[in-house]
């Protein structure tokens, strides 16, 4: 064994201390009571709170949603952006990803307030709009990598071999840019399941996501009910991970033949 | 048929590139006026700028000082990540089997971790330790989040690196040291360069976990102050000449870069 692998022991220790044992804490809170006794209380609280459960419910589907509508309106710009014959300038590309160096929360109140001028009400459209904004450059980005990589000559093939455009995309393009797929809608998904301060400002506290219950309860003291919800969200993140992680497996697969 | 799919494909970007950039113009047009609201104008007038750098806000040095903030802990957390990634790093590489991935699956965690979980469970430690909360706490928590995407930085600088060069350098008699500063160095830099550029601008994004580890000592951010300035009701009016400056400073900035490596490519293809 090399010496030099022992340089990693530093930052192992780090880990444990500010990656695991928080995540154990999450853990061990979720399953206490305030008095610090053990209890299933927060679960059944959670379980039985009609609140709870449809902000739980409808947290996954503006995330399924918005991750859709990214993927419909970010595939055709990567594509666009990754084709030299319809784009030649990597400037584009660029103007693409800037928007997200501006401020998050400063961007999301100035979209909310051209709403407001537009007269058109807060709630769940301008929710979905806002947040296919702000996430919108996590799904281009790694699909314009993959299309970018691509080896062109697969395409050219298929074209030789008699095959029509749509088919080419269909049976060529489209599924050897689904890894690009993938780790679009990994970085779209997760971010939108837990937002909390984007959908207040978007819908002007009408609508509550999972992400603001977690930080009301943790803000008001309620570590244990609060920490319960945070674990539930974790298990939401690897089971997508794990999904993710499977069906990636399968496209790779696939797209050697 | 051809011009005609051309022109889709245009029209198509600019439309979703306005759609993108309206709402940052929107603030760039506003900070010219000096409205309070953010939708307001009154009339043009560039006050909004001269009291952001005569410093005359009404919100006395709340906004500046939630700005320098920001600028210190990005820049302490990205430097301790940059370093303590790198070593991370070679330590990696140089690992085999259960142990190697064993490290690699710890270094995911945080990157797949929601914002809110880093901050909440890192919250929960320190509530569980009584660890006081502030600015020990955010750049500690901050360095946490953005260590893991040095050492995917620097990971494949290292696996392109020639092995050999590194233990030559030992054979004729450098120091460790001396092999690792010239030596390892100067060939992982671009990893550790673009590790660095990118724990800083995520450290200067964040709001989620800072908003959880900052404590009650009334430590701000910029992503902090804007949500309790908006909570409040009322947007401090200097946050739009601020945005407007940060937005043209990175614009100049990626412009810059940009052409300069297309140049450079061209001079190469000559």
């Amino acid at each position: 064994m090399n010496k030099r692998s022992s340089w990693a022991l530093p930052y192992f220790i780090f880990m444990v201390l500010f990656v695991v044992l928080p995540l154990l804490m999450v853990v061990i809170y979720s399953f206490q009571d305030s008095a610090g006794n053990f209890s299933m209380a927060n679960f059944s609280k959670f379980i039985t709170d009609k609140d709870s459960l449809s902000t739980f419910a409808l947290s996954i589907e503006v995330a399924i949603e918005n991750t859709l509508l990214c993927v419909i309106i970010g595939y055709p710009v990567a594509y666009i952006l990754a084709d030299k014959k319809l784009n030649k300038s990597a400037v584009t590309v660029v103007l693409f990803i800037l928007p997200m160096w501006v401020n998050a929360l400063m961007r999301t109140l100035a979209t909310a307030e051209l709403f407001n001028m537009a007269g058109i009400t807060l709630g769940k459209g301008t929710l979905l709009f806002g947040m296919c904004y702000d996430y919108l450059p996590f799904m281009i980005y790694p699909i314009y990598n993959v299309l970018n990589k691509m080896d062109k000559s697969y395409a050219e093939a298929a074209e030789d071999l008699g095959a029509k455009p749509k088919e080419v995309f269909m049976k060529i393009t489209l599924p050897l840019s689904m890894p690009g797929v993938l780790s679009g809608v990994m970085m779209v998904f997760m971010p939108t399941v837990s937002t909390f301060a984007i959908s207040e400002f978007l819908t002007n506290n009408k609508i509550k996501l999972f992400g603001t219950i977690i930080q009301e309860n943790i803000n008001n003291s309620m570590w244990n009910y609060g920490a319960a919800l945070s674990l539930l969200m974790l298990a939401i993140i690897a089971i997508t991970t794990f999904l993710q992680g499977k069906s990636s497996e399968d496209t790779v697969d696939g797209g050697a033949i | 048929m051809m011009t005609g799919k051309k022109l889709f494909a245009k029209v198509y970007l600019w439309v979703i590139l306005a759609i993108l950039y309206a709402p940052i113009v929107f603030i760039a047009v506003f900070s010219f006026t000096e409205a309070k609201s953010l939708g307001n104008w009154t009339g043009f007038s560039v006050n909004l700028y001269k009291s952001l750098f005569s410093g005359n806000m009404q919100n006395s040095g709340g906004l500046i000082s939630a700005v320098q903030n920001t600028l210190v802990i990005a820049l302490i957390a990205a430097s301790v990540a940059t370093v303590m990634g790198t070593v991370a790093a070679i330590g990696i590489f140089n690992m085999r089997g259960k142990k190697k991935q064993t490290m690699q699956f710890l270094n995911n965690i945080p990157m797949i971790n929601p914002d809110i979980i880093t901050g909440v469970s890192l919250f929960l430690l320190f509530v569980f330790l009584h660890i006081s909360q502030g600015y020990a706490t955010v750049i500690l928590a901050h360095i946490t989040f953005c260590t893991p995407y040095v050492v995917l930085n620097v990971l494949p600088k290292l696996s392109q690196m020639n092995p050999n060069i590194y233990e030559a350098a030992l054979d004729l008699g450098a120091t460790p040291y001396q092999a690792l500063r010239k030596v390892m160095i100067p060939s992982l830099r671009p990893g550790m360069i673009s590790g660095f550029i990118l724990s800083f601008t995520m450290s200067l994004d964040d709001f989620a976990v800072t908003f959880f580890t900052r404590g009650t000592i009334g430590l701000d951010t910029l992503s902090t102050y804007i949500y309790a300035d908006a909570r409040k009701g009322g947007l401090t009016p200097e946050l739009k000449p601020l945005m407007t400056i940060i937005f043209l400073i990175i614009l100049a900035v990626l412009l810059f870069i940009n052409i300069r490596s297309a140049k450079n490519n061209n001079n190469k293809k000559k």
